[in-house]
């Protein structure tokens, strides 16, 4: 069973010029131990989706769909049962932790506060969880009672990784979690992340718009264009043999060192994401769209058998579908 | 100028709380007075009132009051402006429009019109002039709370308090108030002078306690007696003097908190 699943969810923004929608029906599953990469530009909902996941979207945002956690659904979840649910069925590591911790309180009051409003525990114990916390995400534990301005960049988010797994989550979801850091300090981090996965078995949504990050730490990945998922599978697959156009635009503006192919021709991909309130006819991509032919302004392409486990949602992945069926029987 | 405020605060704070080290009780007291009536300094040093009270030792005690009226009175404004405020900016939506209207209503009303009539129906004792104080001066603070709460409850962390779940409550006492209470404190302070001022402002009016002997009811008393006009200056001007003084001390050290918690006022 997935510990985090999410069906047909779809997310419309509220604002005066009338509703934008941010995500257009989205399914994702993720299974026990399981790590998913969510790629993507820049506005295309990404991060609507991890908000999403703990209903912290803002007031007034039409949320459809469901979002089962451990089988139950968050979005009609009770407001009580739902706050018991926030930090224990799922967490999240947010990015730029400069400002996701409160300037004004201690880092160890700040992690035990997540223990203390879940579990029955007393400050004592909390204390105790939190010197191991901070010693596993590789930070003596000593420092406890710093501020968060006494750290740097790097702690600070490795003081988020700690503060994400203080309650035991059965998912972690982390938003951004490098972006805001220089390449050696995210690396660093990543590294942290990739091995406290590995070893407390974390199923894990991890959100960026990097793709050679998510090559190096998920499992399966997803990407995302426009508020749909346009090509899904294994990520090593996705990333190296895409089958989508866009996931071939973005993965192609990574150059590999050393690779002759990125040397002779530098690639990335020209125009701007779609504006979600006016997201263009047919497949969302077609203006940019290198391969775009005859029937893509007119035909919004749903997800096609890519190959093994893989799905895409291009028109041409449906004719090579077709034309490989054809020759195969 | 912080430093000078502060200096000066604490030499208030000082006499009031020694004050009955220097004055005997019996002194102020009109039926033990222990001079002649109208009497010029430099008998008891600033001379005496039209009960033959040494005014030396009325203007030491009279700053009990004044700066036990000034406290309470703010610690009452502070609670109600923050609460009200925090309340409105947190939660948005209808119960801030509310709150704010009602803000914005005694904002709006004459403050000493509605003094005079609160303290008039409550009658003259010296907690309801606190409560008379502390209704009429919220408004500017819960002004000031609202504005800092709602940029607050916007900040990552609040969210991710949120997002670890968190309640409302936990919200805004432990996230949310942390962050606003400098702009609180530093507020505290100036509504201690304006409350101090506010005290003698009603007791000059005649709607103070007259059984306690404050800076507003020396000019009460000195003004009725007609003190202006016979030229008993000593009566009047000292209580007046320690009034401006106190007022000065403890504006200084609130735009010296002011400055420095807010660093766009401070000068390079």
């Amino acid at each position: 069973m997935s510990v985090l699943s999410i069906r047909d969810l779809r997310v419309t923004y509220r604002t005066q010029g009338g509703g934008v929608p941010a995500v257009r029906g989205v399914d994702l599953n993720i299974a026990r131990g399981e790590v998913l990469g969510l790629a993507g530009e820049s506005g295309c909902g990404k991060s609507t989706i991890a908000s999403a996941v703990l209903r912290l979207l803002p007031q007034g945002t039409k949320t459809e769909g469901a979002i089962l956690l451990q089988g139950e659904d968050v979005l009609t979840m009770k407001p009580g049962r739902l706050r018991a649910v926030r930090w224990v069925g799922a967490s999240i590591v947010f990015q730029g932790a400069m400002h996701a911790l409160n300037p004004v309180k201690r880092v160890g009051e700040q992690i035990a506060e997540a223990i203390i409003t879940h579990q029955q525990s007393g400050e004592q114990e909390a204390r105790m969880r939190v010197g191991a916390l901070l010693e596993q995400v590789g930070l003596p534990s000593r420092r406890i009672d710093d501020y968060p301005h006494e750290f740097s960049d790097g702690m600070r988010q490795r003081v988020m990784i700690a503060l994400a797994l203080a309650c035991d989550p059965q998912v972690v979801i982390a938003d951004e979690p490098t972006t805001a850091l220089d390449v050696m300090v995210q690396a660093q981090v990543l590294q942290l992340m990739k091995s406290l996965q590995r070893e407390l078995g974390l199923a894990m949504l991890f959100i960026t718009h990097d793709l050679s990050v998510l090559v190096e730490v998920s499992d399966r990945l997803a990407v995302m264009y426009a508020g749909k998922i346009v090509e899904e599978g294994p990520a090593q697959e996705v990333f190296f043999e895409p089958r989508h156009p866009y996931t071939r635009a973005l993965s192609s503006a990574f150059p590999q060192i050393g690779d002759e192919r990125f040397r002779r021709a530098p690639s990335g991909l020209g125009g701007d994401p779609p504006d979600p309130q006016h997201i263009p006819s047919g497949c969302p991509f077609h203006p940019r769209c290198p391969d775009v032919f005859e029937p893509c302004p007119d035909i919004e392409p749903r997800l096609f058998n890519a190959g093994e486990g893989r799905r895409a949602a291009c028109l041409l992945v449906q004719v090579a579908l077709a034309g490989g069926a054809g020759e195969g029987t | 100028m912080g430093m000078v405020g502060l200096t000066m605060m604490v030499l208030f704070v000082l006499l009031a709380l020694t004050a009955p080290l220097f004055v005997d009780q019996a002194d102020i007291s009109v039926s033990t007075a222990p001079g002649e009536p109208f009497e010029p300094p430099p008998a008891y040093v600033l001379g005496t009132d039209n009960f033959g009270r040494p005014v030396l030792d009325m203007v030491i005690w009279g700053s009990r009051i004044s700066l036990i009226v000034g406290f309470t009175a703010t610690l009452m404004t502070m609670s109600l402006g923050t609460a009200v405020g925090l309340a409105g900016g947190y939660y948005g939506g209808r119960p801030d429009t509310l709150l704010n209207a009602f803000t914005n209503w005694f904002l709006v009303i004459p403050w000493v019109a509605l003094a005079i009539v609160l303290a008039s129906v409550l009658g003259p004792t010296l907690l309801n002039i606190i409560i008379v104080i502390g209704i009429t001066s919220w408004a500017g603070t819960a002004r000031l709370v609202r504005a800092d709460t709602l940029s607050i409850k916007e900040r990552a962390y609040v969210e991710r308090a949120r997002a670890l779940g968190a309640s409302n409550w936990h919200l805004v006492t432990r996230h949310v108030l942390p962050n606003v209470m400098p702009v609180i404190f530093a507020n505290t302070v100036l509504i201690v002078a304006l409350s101090i001022l506010a005290e003698t402002t009603l007791s000059l009016l005649g709607l103070g306690d007259p059984t306690n002997v404050s800076w507003g009811t020396i000019i009460n008393e000195a003004f009725t007696a007609g003190a202006l006009t016979a030229g008993y200056w000593w009566w009047l001007i000292p209580p007046g003097v320690m009034i401006v003084l106190v007022v000065l001390a403890f504006t200084m050290c609130g735009y010296a908190l002011d400055e420095i918690i807010n660093p766009k006022l401070r000068k390079r």
